[in-house]
């Protein structure tokens, strides 16, 4: 098939950006977004053009490294990420609009890749639990209901890519924060340190500059790990009986 | 400097040295545990647990990764789950009985004191993972659910659904995460490491590149952790992510660390086969489906009939046909191997004929699509994203990928390598796995090495090495500096007509071809004829455009490509000198009559570790014996 790709092209955060105009010729529809991309740097290549940059590590979907904004969508038409996407979902001759996600707290490097070290930030706040390595009792001495356990896991799931926040009106990073906030606070492990958690993971989210959620769900939409809405509830119930508490 | 492969294993009955052996190593007091500075390269489970332990203990540790954060590291992608000896399950699981099960599945060619000591640490892992909040999957009861794996006959694999490695390196994540914020950590992502720093012989620092404003950079410190995993991309298609690479581990190599069994490679039999000349990565299917899969491939040679109407009787169940008592269930070196017969012999299927169906219909209509959706609906679905095929309907296409290496960094009992002060961690080094490993055993290794392991040995290299770290300004790192920078600007300086990538390509085929699933000596010496022939093309006619001061990949990726080419020739060296067949590595002359591997105790009871003797020269191979106390060397059976 062939395409009409719009690239975001961009040398640094200082320098101007632009979409360029690039013609994806014979890609087979086998071919994974990602590696539609390589095809088209080999070519930008043979003609002396630098590559185009873009994020990717393990493209099987579950790093969280690729990005992209697919005709204004993070992620594209695709159920999960980037590199999961293959190019049997377009049309022949269809134009793409291949831009990164664009987030003020996800400064760019350059074209397509971002800093999103704004998200390890928020992790280093308060994403943890106190656990001295040789202090832990034996697992089994925990018990942890498998409806907790479940609920833990499919917040856990969360993948870090950014995608949430880049499809927010409000570049709200609230499905990002409610996941660590759910999936540690459903666990007995977590309990000690679950007001201290909710409320220093939100103080950095809102110092990274990261908006509020105003629930336009954009993001449950896009995940790709189905982080499901319900763990913003989560945040801001815990975030608020934290509140209190701390007040108190 | 002459090379000198001292195991340091610890005396006494095998069961007693961890103990003794944690005993007696040197311990260093906590208020001048602050003065030694540890550089960790990689933030995988083994690094990142390394650094966040090591951290949390008043170490003051400088982290790196390639990846723009710790949590992207290559171990989130495994699927399956971790071994450990906790006997949960009351069927009759022991530290020993996994200790034995290890030994032999690495087909007798790993160390016994570490194997065992790896038994041992198993248990802890899932106490500190379960204390971390690593949501592990568990029964209604509350307690923690296992599930049975290869190479066992007892169900002690923990695991988070399909996503285990996933859980643990964001547990191990989490851990690290707390230790930046107590600022024991320094955390530098988006950085490559690509020289290590000997100072007198000791490994006392690291020349790095900062991958966003190509920075570079040194790094002094007491000693240098890597655990930058394994070189599974030499081959250009496997299991790997697209930046997991040798070049740590490889430069290293090349500063005098010994470079053990380079030619154990796993070859899993289960992925998605290439579907073109774009492929750039293979995806793994879950061995599971083979127990109600049919493998089959057509009897005639280049028959291109839809599956559907390829008639029964010219069908050829060939796992059935040759090994009728394990049939489809063959074990995973031999169900690869079959399938790269059948498709030399030309009767592979799917494009490029490089395939063979995995087919349902049968159990379909013995169970019920329904049953089979129960059992392995989310891999239907996988397979259909990435092929498009609805494998409820037809056979579905599978081939062998590359997925794991057992070599690695030789290092001793303490994990450090030949280099003093260097130490290697996780699937990097060598030690645990031997010829080939078990399923659920690699996030065992890499999280024991960096919890339970480093933190002991450590002390005995620290603890005399006080107030020795040299500051930056010696000569030793100007001059790695210069070195690092001359190789940078000698990529860009080449101009040439071919991308890199187009070297990648063709070495990894060339590697697959030769030295992958079964190898020969006239394979072996095919490609070491073609591999520093097309090293030299590379150095004559690579294309990398760009400049050093910006985000380049081309230029990160030259670097990486240039260690797998000589890398390559390495797997092969050791490929050839090896004359046996052993686990993962296959010597076509060494078989039994019914194709089973082929050892040879007499022989290659040992680690074959390599010493670098300069660009272009033959490297030394040197032996380390592997003496048995307690295991007894057996034919590994199937049958």
């Amino acid at each position: 098939m062939n395409l009409h790709l719009k690239v975001w092209r961009q040398k640094s955060a200082q320098s101007e950006g632009r979409l360029a105009d690039y013609e994806a010729r014979n890609i087979p529809e086998d071919c994974s977004f990602l590696e539609m991309l390589d095809l088209v740097n080999e070519d930008l290549l043979s003609k002396g053009e630098e590559p185009i940059a873009f994020d990717h590590d393990c493209r099987e979907g579950i790093c969280g490294m690729c990005s992209l904004t697919i005709n204004g969508i993070p992620h594209g038409p695709s159920e999960t990420t980037t590199c999961q996407l293959y190019m049997r979902k377009f049309k022949d001759g269809q134009t793409i609009y291949i831009e990164p996600f664009r987030v003020g707290a996800f400064p760019l490097l350059r074209d397509l890749a971002v800093n999103r070290s704004a998200f390890d930030r928020i992790q280093q706040a308060g994403g943890f639990v106190s656990a001295h390595v040789g202090a832990a009792p034996d697992g089994n001495a925990i018990l942890v209901p498998k409806t907790q356990a479940d609920r833990a896991m499919e917040a856990a799931a969360c993948i870090g890519c950014g995608a949430c926040a880049a499809a927010c009106p409000n570049a709200s990073a609230m499905l990002f924060v409610g996941a660590k906030v759910t999936h540690l606070g459903s666990l007995p492990q977590g309990q000690p340190e679950r007001d201290r958690r909710v409320l220093a993971m939100v103080r950095q989210m809102d110092a990274e500059g990261f908006g509020n959620c105003s629930n336009y769900l954009e993001c449950e939409a896009v995940c790709p790990a189905e982080i499901p809405n319900s763990v913003i509830g989560q945040l801001n119930r815990d975030y608020a009986s934290a509140l209190v508490k701390d007040t108190l | 400097m002459s090379l000198t492969l001292d195991s340091n294993i610890p005396s006494g009955p095998l069961a007693g040295k961890w103990e003794k052996h944690k005993f007696e190593s040197k311990l260093i007091n906590p208020a001048n545990r602050r003065k030694f500075e540890i550089i960790v390269v990689g933030t995988g489970l083994a690094g990142a647990a390394a650094a966040a332990t090591l951290g949390e203990l008043g170490y003051k540790v400088k982290a790196f990764c390639f990846q723009d954060s710790p949590r992207r590291a290559h171990s989130i992608a495994a699927q399956g789950g971790i071994n450990a000896a906790k006997n949960y399950q009351n069927d009759g699981d022991s530290v020993h009985r996994l200790f034995y099960d290890t030994i032999k599945g690495g087909d007798f060619r790993a160390r016994e004191a570490n194997v065992h000591r790896l038994a041992e640490v198993s248990v802890s892992i899932i106490d500190h993972c379960v204390a971390l909040g690593v949501p592990f999957a568990r029964e209604y009861g509350g307690l923690l659910d296992n599930r049975s794996f290869g190479g066992a006959q007892v169900s002690r694999t923990f695991y988070a659904r399909g996503q285990t490695g996933q859980q643990l390196l964001l547990g191990a994540y989490s851990a690290l995460n707390r230790q930046i914020a107590a600022g024991s950590v320094e955390m530098h992502s988006r950085t490559e490491m690509l020289d290590l720093v000997l100072i007198d012989g000791h490994a006392k620092g690291i020349v790095t590149r900062d991958l966003v404003t190509g920075e570079i950079k040194s790094w002094a410190a007491d000693c240098v952790i890597m655990a930058t995993g394994g070189y599974g991309n030499v081959f250009y298609l496997s299991t790997n992510a697209k930046g997991s690479n040798v070049t740590a581990t490889y430069r290293a190599h090349r500063r005098g660390a010994a470079f053990a069994n380079p030619c154990y490679t796993q070859i899993h039999p289960t992925c998605i086969p290439v579907a073109g000349d774009h492929q750039s990565k293979l995806t793994l299917m879950s061995e599971s489906l083979r127990n109600d899969g049919r493998v089959w491939v057509p009897k005639k040679k280049g028959d291109s009939r839809p599956s559907s109407q390829i008639p029964e009787d010219e069908r050829d169940y060939y796992l059935e046909r040759k090994y009728p008592s394990f049939g489809n269930l063959a074990p995973r070196d031999i169900s690869s191997r079959s399938a790269k017969e059948v498709c030399d012999e030309g009767r592979g299927v799917g494009p490029g004929g490089l395939g063979v169906y995995l087919d349902f219909a049968d159990s379909i209509k013995r169970l019920g699509e329904d049953k089979i959706r129960e059992r392995y609906g989310n891999l239907f679905d996988i397979y259909h994203q990435i092929t498009g095929e609805n494998a409820y309907q037809m056979p579905m296409r599978i081939f062998p990928a590359v997925h794991y290496t057992m070599g690695g960094l030789w290092v001793d009992y303490n994990l450090m390598s030949n280099v003093p002060g260097l130490f290697v961690l996780g699937e990097a080094n060598f030690s645990d796995h031997g010829a080939n490993r078990l399923g659920a055993s690699a996030l065992m290794q890499g999280l024991a090495d960096g919890y339970f392991v480093i933190p002991y040995t450590i002390g005995n290299y620290l603890a005399p090495a006080i107030g020795k770290r040299p500051s930056t300004d010696h000569p030793a790192f100007k001059q790695t500096e210069s070195e690092v920078r001359a190789q940078l600007q000698r990529f860009l300086s080449i101009k040439g007509r071919r991308s890199v990538e187009s070297f990648h390509r063709e070495l990894g085929l060339l590697m697959w071809d030769q030295c992958g699933m079964a190898r020969s000596e006239r394979s072996l010496t095919k490609a070491l004829k073609r591999i520093p022939a097309l090293r030299e093309e590379f150095w004559q006619d690579a294309k990398i455009l760009g400049d050093n001061e910006s985000l380049n990949t081309s230029l990160e990726q030259a670097g990486r490509v240039a260690d797998f080419l000589e890398f390559g020739e390495l797997m092969c060296l050791d490929a050839l000198a090896r004359n046996e067949s052993c686990g993962g590595h296959f010597r076509e002359e060494f078989q039994t009559p019914d194709g089973e591997a082929q050892r040879n105790d007499n022989d290659y009871a040992h680690v074959a570790a390599w010493e670098y003797q300069g660009y272009g020269q033959a490297p030394k191979r040197h032996i380390e014996p592997l003496t048995y106390e307690e295991v007894k060397l057996a034919t590994r059976s199937y049958k």
